[in-house]
């Protein structure tokens, strides 16, 4: 892409921190085939994406495993040249520019370490402060912050390879955010973390947020990490993308159920004709009932009130639709238009 | 079935397991070839080189046996396996050497058959591209009748084997160690010279071959090539197999020994 | 200056803390480093042990010849010697990771994993080069203590141009990246011994594709004031440095070449 369109394009989307028009990549994939004749075929890995992300914002940017959320990350960053089409980060081109832009932004993929595995964290963050070429006394505050709010203190001083996930991730984060990035970029941060640690990255993500503004872009297959962290949703699928907006928006549009599980105080009769609700499942002492509804045909507190007349509810949660489910049920019911 | 029909027939299933596994890495069996050619290339000169130097003689060599000793040499580097390998090793420090335990197979036998298949894999295409270098470039000097071929043949699995069993102690020392590198970087630098691998043994000044004749060493490169090329044939021919079998036995059976006592402090220890 | 290097500072020193810090490995790799020197050096000793002469060179001129290149080899592979693991790289994500950070690609390759250890090696050829210096007639010029300088940081010039060229061609060559193992061993196994002794294709392909005549066996001719075989002539002994230039020019070449492979700008 030449410096012109970059131009073009950070004056076309003035506060975008990402715009990305008609991007596309292919990838020419061998298969062995027989022992002489290898098939080559392209694929679109991914497919006239546009979309564009304002500074500060928060987009989830959701899909099935191959669905090009990898691809899109790496042309986003500078790591891959898109095949056609144009994206622009931070107003930068970002292969061209590639040195510029690792300064504005950070990045974790959540399965690749970018740490050093013999290191202790406390030694891998003075490195990278010499790498980002860090101002002596500010990147040290920053880093404490960091050690801090991320609960890195009792193992800064212990080597990479001897942290556990959770641990790791955290220390991943952080180092991804000791430059102060406009932009984050997510990669499955939550995935193999149990509930505890899950709950303490999100409270430190959207607290970073709201002190510092960082914009953030975060792959997941986690709807409470969309839940939480975002307020935007952009679906693709086979490359292409399938949905950009809010997640009642998404659940509402496929229909997805959510699921109300209800522990009662006493013994329930089966709550077969709750309105608008199914019962999925129903423990025989009825102790334990499971309800399934679609939000838009009723609500949790309607459900509730409904439940609350038939026996005294002493504990209830909402299990909400797998992220998978919903994006399947989304290329379903998008696929007709897509031929 | 008897005991030992079953026997066998688990060790073929290795055996073809380790040809099957080895034969997916086409592009990597052509890489190594090609290396093990162009060092051939420069081995053979400084051979030639040498011998000239020496006056057309050396120590039994002529130019034309000594490069075809040095062609030999890079025929035989893959399927012996002289710079080894350190999956067990790996397998140690990962704990997964306790599932090997768990398997109804003695381990090193097992191993061995693997070993074996991949030895049988090897033999033609990192063995052959060597050969036909040499024959097109210094050209080989190779017995016309057939029997060097059927003893060589038998020399070259002992020395097989025998390679497998030392590297087998090298990666024991992972119970041990915690890094390896440095043990297989000193076996492969005292292995290569003693096995004839740089130079013929019989090249060596009289107190390094007395050295190399008190290490399994030679029985590795030398042994098979002097079957082979009938530099020692008859009494002389079965006397080096038979050096290569009292070596094999002990070196197996130092192998168990040592296996033994890994996974005793591996109980222990608890890994 | 010092501020432009501070990231290599920062990354070499925490690569040598970390190699340090597991001695009884690092104590084992560096005797394993010194004992491949040693045997190296034990297939000269051999083959002088039954010839006076090779290639026209006695015991002494050729233990220099062997020091100098070993000198330059191990040097280069201590310092760039990982770079030919660029599959490993790959696979594990790392080169992902240089290209998210604000420094060049090949410098963070380069830097990343400086293998302290294999200063056994070097330290091998520096003992036999001190002990070969001394035992060869050599008349002693203010010219000639130049070129044994300029011919030392040559060696490992070149070389370190012989890895990342290697570098670069496994950004196609994944599976058979040892192909490679080709011309960086092989270049060093080739510059051990003088060049006269091969044939002339192999004499010519050891000199002007691969330049490993030039790391040894030109500078020790110039040294010994020895005349070159046909096609060598001894004044190329002063070359080193030009043809340093040229590889590392090549080198450069193919691994741009290389990352426009990889981050699919290329083909």
């Amino acid at each position: 892409m030449s410096m012109a369109i970059a131009v073009a394009h950070a004056d076309s989307a003035t506060d975008a921190i990402i715009d990305v028009r008609s991007l596309s990549r292919r990838f020419t994939v061998r298969s062995p085939g027989g022992r002489l004749r290898r098939t080559k075929k392209t694929v679109d890995a991914v497919d006239a994406l546009t979309f564009s992300m304002q500074r500060g914002a928060a987009i989830g940017y959701i899909g099935a495993n191959g669905a090009g959320k990898s691809t899109t990350i790496k042309m986003i960053t500078g790591i891959l040249v898109p095949s056609s089409g144009s994206v622009v980060t931070c107003g930068l081109d970002p292969v061209r520019q590639r040195k510029r832009l690792a300064r504005r932004i950070g990045v974790v993929f959540g399965q690749r370490t970018q740490l050093w595995w013999d290191l202790p964290l406390r030694e891998s963050y003075r490195t990278l402060a010499a790498i980002h070429r860090l101002p002596g006394d500010s990147w040290v505050a920053r880093r404490d912050e960091l050690i801090d709010r991320l609960d890195l203190a009792s193992f800064v001083d212990t080597p990479v390879r001897q942290l556990s996930l959770g641990q790791r991730i955290r220390g991943e984060i952080a180092a991804a955010l000791l430059h102060s990035p406009e932009l984050l970029i997510l990669d499955e941060p939550t995935i193999g973390l149990d509930v505890l640690s899950k709950e303490r990255l999100r409270v430190f993500l959207a607290e970073q947020r709201a002190l510092h503004g960082t914009s953030l872009l975060l792959t997941t297959h986690d709807m409470d990490d969309v839940q939480r962290l975002t307020e935007r949703l952009v679906v693709v699928d086979h490359g292409q993308m399938i949905y950009d907006g809010d997640l009642p928006g998404l659940v509402h549009r496929v229909g997805a159920e959510r699921v109300m599980v209800l522990d009662f105080a006493a013994p329930t009769p089966p709550l077969e004709d709750v309105p608008g609700t199914r019962l999925v499942h129903s423990e025989p002492d009825g102790m334990r009932q499971r309800l399934s509804f679609v939000p838009g045909h009723t609500t949790a507190g309607a459900v509730l009130a409904s439940v609350s007349a038939r026996g005294e509810v002493r504990d209830l949660s909402i299990e909400e639709p797998d992220i998978e489910d919903v994006v399947r049920r989304l290329y379903l019911s998008t696929e007709p238009y897509r031929q | 079935m008897s005991h030992a029909t079953s026997f066998i027939a688990l060790f073929c299933a290795h055996v073809a397991m380790g040809f099957r596994r080895w034969s997916t890495y086409r592009l990597a069996t052509a890489a190594g070839a090609f290396t093990n050619s162009v060092f051939g290339l420069i081995k053979a000169y400084i051979t030639i080189g040498a011998i000239g130097a020496a006056g057309g003689s050396l120590a039994g060599y002529d130019a034309a046996t000594g490069a075809t000793y040095a062609w030999l040499v890079q025929a035989l580097i893959a399927p012996v396996n002289i710079f080894g390998w350190q999956e067990l090793a790996l397998r140690i420090r990962s704990g997964d050497v306790a599932v090997d335990l768990a398997r109804p197979v003695d381990p090193q036998l097992a191993y061995l058959a693997a070993d074996l298949g991949r030895a049988a894999y090897s033999f033609i295409p990192r063995g052959a591209p060597p050969l036909l270098v040499g024959a097109a470039v210094t050209g080989l000097t190779l017995p016309t009748s057939p029997l060097p071929y059927v003893l060589g043949a038998i020399s070259v699995w002992l020395a097989v084997m025998l390679s497998f069993a030392c590297q087998w102690l090298v990666n024991l020392a992972a119970f041990w160690l915690l890094d390896l590198r440095g043990v297989r970087t000193l076996y492969m630098a005292v292995s290569s010279v003693l096995s004839g691998m740089m130079v013929p043994v019989h090249w060596f000044p009289g107190w390094l071959s007395t050295v190399a004749a008190w290490t399994p060493g030679p029985s590795l490169i030398q042994a098979p090539i002097d079957v082979v090329t009938a530099r020692a044939d008859g009494v002389d021919a079965l006397a080096i197999m038979g050096t290569q079998a009292v070596w094999l036995v002990a070196m197996l059976a130092v192998g168990q020994l040592v296996f033994l006592a890994g996974t005793r402090k591996l109980v222990v220890q608890g890994g | 200056m010092a501020e432009a290097l501070r990231p290599y500072r920062a990354l070499l020193g925490s690569r040598l803390r970390a190699q340090m810090a597991y001695r009884r490995s690092f104590a084992m790799d560096a005797i394993g480093s010194i004992a491949v020197g040693m045997f190296e050096f034990a297939e000269i000793y051999v083959i002088f042990a039954k010839v006076e002469f090779l290639g026209g060179l006695d015991f002494a001129a050729a233990a220099l010849l062997f020091a100098l290149a070993n000198l330059g080899f191990s040097l280069a592979d201590m310092v760039v010697g990982h770079a030919d693991q660029l599959p490993t790289y790959l696979r594990a994500g790392t080169l992902d990771a240089f290209l998210l950070r604000p420094l060049p690609v090949l410098t963070q390759l380069i830097t990343s994993d400086i293998a302290l250890r294999r200063v056994g090696r070097a330290g091998m050829a520096v003992v036999v080069l001190a002990i070969a210096l001394p035992l060869n007639d050599i008349a002693w010029s203010p010219a000639k203590v130049g070129l044994l300088v300029t011919a030392i940081s040559a060696g490992v010039s070149i070389f370190a141009a012989l890895f990342v060229c290697a570098a670069a061609v496994q950004f196609w060559l994944i599976e058979g990246s040892e192909f490679t193992n080709a011309f960086t061993y092989g270049g060093s196994y080739a510059s051990q011994y003088p060049a006269s002794i091969f044939v002339l294709p192999v004499r010519v392909l050891f000199t002007f594709v691969i330049p490993a005549a030039f790391v040894g066996y030109l500078p020790t001719l110039v040294l010994l004031d020895l005349p070159g075989p046909p096609g060598l002539p001894s004044w190329l002994g002063w070359c080193g440095p030009l043809m340093a230039v040229v590889t590392w020019g090549v080198a450069l070449i193919g691994w741009r070449a290389g990352i426009r492979h990889y981050t699919g700008a290329g083909s």
